[in-house]
């Protein structure tokens, strides 16, 4: 369970990016945050894994609070919140498997980590999850030979390979072809419910996020005006997220 | 619509007038300086006459190959080792003094500040002054060309790792990944290739640079240089550059071959 209460955040004095966010996901399900661009979408996403430090506010994961985490306990719940990037973040350099094998970092000593030293178990982990979005084959190719859609499974895979109960995605598809979108979208949902998943997206595509979403959360202004079933997402709460009507993107 | 075309009309004058003022600048002071521009452009043709004719390598040249060869390959490897030292110290240098990576503000700002320090002490000032207590050594030569690399090296590669490793960084720190861990995986794998690129660069510039910094601490390749031009034995000093010119330019051709490889 993720419950986010009373959340403050502004980067210039009275000019509050955040005011007075509230909302609960139960595992299991994906939720779309959608909203203007600046409404302070990426801004809850990250300070959901503390990446953006709030102002006030209490986050909650399973009932701990993060906010209040020092460095090492903060470190321990990162690791639990899995991060994919609509630019996907990899080491172009690297393999696909070696990007992979960066999310279990977080559970390493400092040394083993600071010279890759995988065991056998993660390495066998890294395939079957590779093969689980339909990599496998990729697994010793530099990943700047990839396309955007691959780059970003990997991403996927590299957020899996955390064990993780909560992942955040800002923008997933926003850099992808409409095919490849489609992909990554139904394998984020596939994810969800195979892991029980919380599984946070911010979205500009309001019919990918119906087509996907359980939940959606809208953001105007940095203020929540919606928080329902995706099914409840009507023409008017649209028109006043966005100021203007946007009929055509809900068919 | 209007607004734009006056805009560009402005913008045609600006750059008019800018013209006009760089030519008028140009007439003014050659006219201060009495500088007759015609037989300023006729003596160009002869000047390069007088090189040609002069520093030309004879037959009798060629016994001062070994001699210049040796020489040389001496100020190549002093260029190299300098330059690698210089990368070593200066690449986690730069590690703690970027913005993304850096340890804090005021660690940033020295570190800056030391960069732009011995970088912009020209090379012929740091000969000068390391003379003084190292004597005429090659070792006076190796400080000079590192303590000049290493400003020039910090600054650059501060810059790569701001640009290129920001996001990758993120990604890593987002999964609980400790500060060494996403140093050693993400950042100098995702700067290696730039890095790599600012090295080869500067080992070339430092073997052009190595020739006048031999000429005052009198070792290498500008010694024997200026050795020969000082005894009005211009073939040898004609062949002397001739050596350094195809040495740089094989060097160039090596580094792009490398460059490739890499990138």
């Amino acid at each position: 369970m993720l419950e986010v209460k009373n959340l403050d955040k502004s980067y210039q004095k009275d000019h509050p990016a955040l005011t007075n966010i509230s909302f609960s996901v139960k595992p299991g399900t994906f939720v779309a945050i959608i909203g203007p661009s600046g409404a302070g979408k990426t801004t809850i996403l990250r300070s959901l894994n503390q990446l953006i430090k709030d102002d006030n506010g209490e986050i909650l994961l399973d009932g701990s609070n993060i906010r209040s985490a020092n460095k090492a306990q903060l470190r321990k719940y990162r690791r639990q919140i899995g991060m994919v990037f609509q630019n996907y973040n990899l080491v172009e350099r690297l393999t696909v498997i070696e990007n992979v094998l960066h999310g279990r970092l977080g559970y390493k000593s400092t040394l083993a980590g600071v010279f890759g030293r995988y065991t056998q178990a993660e390495k066998e982990e890294a395939m079957s999850l590779l093969k689980k979005v339909g990599l496998e084959d990729f697994a010793l190719q530099r990943c700047s030979e990839l396309s955007g859609g691959q780059k970003q499974r990997v991403g996927i895979a590299r957020s899996l390979i955390q064990h993780p109960k909560v992942i955040l995605c800002d923008e997933p598809i926003a850099s992808l072809d409409p095919a490849s979108a489609q992909t990554v979208m139904q394998l984020l949902k596939d994810l969800t419910e195979e892991y029980n998943l919380i599984c946070v997206a911010n979205l500009h595509q309001i019919n990918m996020a119906k087509k996907y979403a359980d939940q959606i959360i809208g953001i105007r202004k940095g203020q929540l005006v919606f928080d329902e079933a995706a099914d409840l997402l009507s023409e008017d709460i649209l028109r006043t997220l966005y100021d203007q009507d946007i009929t055509k993107e809900l068919e | 619509m209007q607004s734009s075309a006056k805009y560009l009309t402005r913008k045609g004058w600006y750059q008019t007038a800018i013209i006009a003022i760089i030519g008028g600048t140009y007439i003014l002071g050659s006219w201060v300086l009495n500088f007759d521009n015609l037989s300023g452009l006729m003596a160009v043709p002869r000047a390069f006459g007088w090189l040609g004719i002069n520093f030309q390598p004879t037959a009798k040249s060629v016994e001062y190959l070994p001699k210049i060869w040796q020489k040389l390959m001496q100020t190549v490897l002093l260029a190299i080792s300098s330059t690698v030292v210089a990368a070593i110290i200066s690449i986690f240098v730069a590690l703690i003094g970027s913005k993304v990576t850096g340890i804090n503000g005021f660690v940033q700002l020295i570190v800056r500040g030391i960069a732009s320090f011995f970088r912009n002490i020209p090379l012929v000032a740091w000969s000068m002054i390391l003379l003084f207590s190292f004597k005429q050594s090659d070792f006076t030569g190796f400080l000079a060309l590192l303590l000049m690399s290493i400003g020039f090296l910090i600054r650059a590669f501060m810059e790569i790792i701001e640009d290129e490793a920001s996001e990758t960084m993120l990604a890593l720190k987002a999964t609980g990944a400790s500060y060494f861990q996403v140093i050693f995986q993400a950042v100098l794998p995702q700067i290696l290739p730039s890095v790599l690129s600012w090295i080869l660069y500067m080992i070339e510039n430092n073997v052009r640079d190595a020739t006048l910094v031999g000429i005052l601490t009198g070792t290498g390749i500008g010694f024997i240089f200026d050795l020969y031009y000082k005894s009005f034995r211009f073939d040898a000093a004609g062949m002397t550059v001739l050596s350094i010119i195809i040495v740089v330019i094989g060097l160039e051709l090596i580094s792009n071959q490398i460059r490739k490889v890499i990138l």
